[in-house]
């Protein structure tokens, strides 16, 4: 591939218990490229991008093995603190989780614990994030009001919003659209593709269209196992695995 | 199909009829308290030290000294409270040995008072040289109610969804700032609540400060940790069982039982408009 690495997992292989959740998974996150992964419930998707930025860890009785790099260096080396890899690689979740606070604060609170402490700085980063996450328009005339008043799609906005004022290099999307409408799903996926433009993105989905209209690559998971990983048009036309060709065309999942 | 119907309408007559009887008993407490502790109370009650032996004067430092006590016991059992039920919820693995720990603080809870007085005699009054004190009352109050703060803020901070937790982490903010700046503040409602619970529990107790913190008469106010002081639960029993004027001491331990009562049920009060405060805000 022409892209240029910018996570890579090598022959990953997760634990829950005694369960084998991922089973030798090798995958390239391009820079600056939208990578989608598809698959049936319970297939994995979600635990290996988890694994991007050590969220699973908080999980107790998990084993893993292999290997996971960002810019060439090993995450889950012992010399690593996962903050700092939470920091550089950041999350929206599937279901919007705002915290029960003013937007402002929302959105400021990265950056406070991220040890930015002028308050003009903090001012700025808010409102170019917003704008940024194109909820700016809607919401400037109540920065401070609870974020919890706002609506699913604008609260998912904000969880983007928030993601980028502490300037990740990676986002992960965990199915973020998974809670939301169609006209939210749409405003989302357009800020996606803004957003790549500087950002490396990795998004998890159930929606094949989605995968289709927003990402450049594209890996199918099933049980565990990566079927196929390769450009999303090649995916969606012209797969190479029977498996893949049954679940994008709809045929079980 | 009607036989149903017949037998549904005498079950619920019959819970309806339970929650009467519930509600007598304590329409009951409320009005023999408020009808025989009215006549006492009046402003020289509230605020005269006690004269003539106890048969005259006012309860003021008994209302000082529960006070004191309270205040003190809450000092001490909150902030230990606090960070044995983060411990317990946020920090410590999973397994035997913090579910024997979770079990022993349940058991603390169904420990009785009286056992919680002699455990304050012997442990703060005399093996600690604390004698009888605000100190030594406060510290054996304070046990008693570090089962309710502690399982109070374990449901708090369980009821913090877990979504919030990895929202947090996930903006690169460490385990503490997660917990100092996200979880606690979502669980304080929850926390507070317990703590006025404990708050209606001390003012109430008689039994742990019988040996460590309560004398019968005094005509001072204390002084410092280490005075004996009245205290309003122990002044009604006293004034039942000792004394040489049973009528004039009767009078005055009923208006000692209203002005307790008033206190703790102020205090619940308090509890159940935060509780129900910040469900508004959740909805």
């Amino acid at each position: 591939m022409p892209d240029n690495a910018k996570m890579k997992a090598e022959k990953v292989d997760f634990f829950y218990g005694p369960r084998h959740a991922l089973k030798g998974i090798d995958l390239d996150i391009c820079e600056n490229r939208v990578t989608a992964i598809i698959g049936p419930s319970g297939c994995g998707k979600s635990t290996f991008i988890r694994l991007l930025n050590r969220m699973n860890e908080l999980i107790p009785n998990t084993i893993l093995k292999g290997k996971i790099s960002l810019d060439g260096r090993d995450i889950f080396d012992p010399s690593v603190d996962p903050v700092e890899i939470r920091r550089r690689v950041g999350m929206v979740f599937q279901k919007p989780n705002p915290f029960p606070k003013s937007i402002f604060e929302n959105i400021a609170y990265g950056l406070k614990v991220n040890g930015v402490s002028s308050r003009k700085i903090i001012e700025e980063r808010v409102v170019k994030s917003l704008q940024e996450a194109a909820l700016w328009h809607e919401i400037k005339d109540r920065i401070n009001d609870n974020a919890l008043k706002l609506s699913g799609g604008q609260q998912q906005r904000l969880c983007i919003a928030r993601c980028l004022a502490v300037e990740p290099e990676v986002i992960l999307f965990d199915e973020p659209c998974a809670s939301l409408d169609p006209v939210s799903t749409q405003k989302i996926e357009e800020l996606i593709l803004q957003l790549k433009k500087d950002y490396t993105i990795a998004i998890v989905t159930h929606n094949m269209q989605q995968a289709a209209r927003v990402s450049d690559y594209t890996g199918f998971f099933l049980l565990g196992e990566l079927i196929e990983f390769d450009r999303t048009q090649r995916i969606f036309t012209a797969p190479s695995d029977k498996r893949t060709e049954d679940y994008v065309t709809g045929r079980f999942g | 199909m009607k036989n149903g119907h017949i037998t549904q309408k005498i079950g619920f007559s019959a819970l309806f009829g339970c929650m009467l009887i519930t509600m007598f008993f304590l329409g009951a407490i409320i009005y023999f308290t408020v009808v025989r502790g009215i006549g006492a109370i009046s402003w020289g009650f509230l605020t005269q030290v006690p004269r003539s032996g106890m048969t005259e004067g006012g309860v003021a430092p008994a209302i000082v000294g529960t006070l004191y006590l309270t205040a003190g016991s809450i000092l001490f059992a909150l902030p230990l409270g606090l960070a044995c039920a983060i411990y317990l919820c946020e920090y410590s693995p999973r397994g035997f040995f913090v579910n024997i720990i979770r079990m022993s603080i349940n058991n603390l809870a169904g420990v009785p008072s009286v056992v919680f007085g002699l455990f304050g005699l012997a442990v703060f009054v005399k093996f600690m040289k604390f004698g009888i004190s605000i100190l030594s009352g406060s510290l054996t109050l304070g046990i008693l109610v570090l089962p309710i703060i502690i399982s109070a803020t374990q449901e708090a901070l369980m009821a913090v969804p877990h979504s919030l937790r990895e929202a947090s982490l996930a903006l690169g903010a460490s385990k503490w700032e997660t917990i100092r700046k996200i979880v606690l503040p979502s669980a304080l409602p929850g926390i507070l609540t317990g703590v006025i619970l404990s708050i209606g529990r001390v003012a109430g107790e008689t039994a742990p400060i019988l040996f460590t913190a309560a004398t019968f008469y005094s005509r001072r106010y204390p002084d410092s940790v280490f005075s004996e002081v009245m205290a309003l639960p122990y002044h009604i029993y006293a004034l039942m069982t000792e004394g040489t004027h049973p009528e004039k001491q009767t009078a005055i331990a009923y208006g000692c039982a209203l002005i307790l009562m008033v206190l703790v049920l102020g205090v619940s009060a308090i509890a159940v408009y935060i509780r129900q405060r910040q469900r508004i805000q959740n909805a």
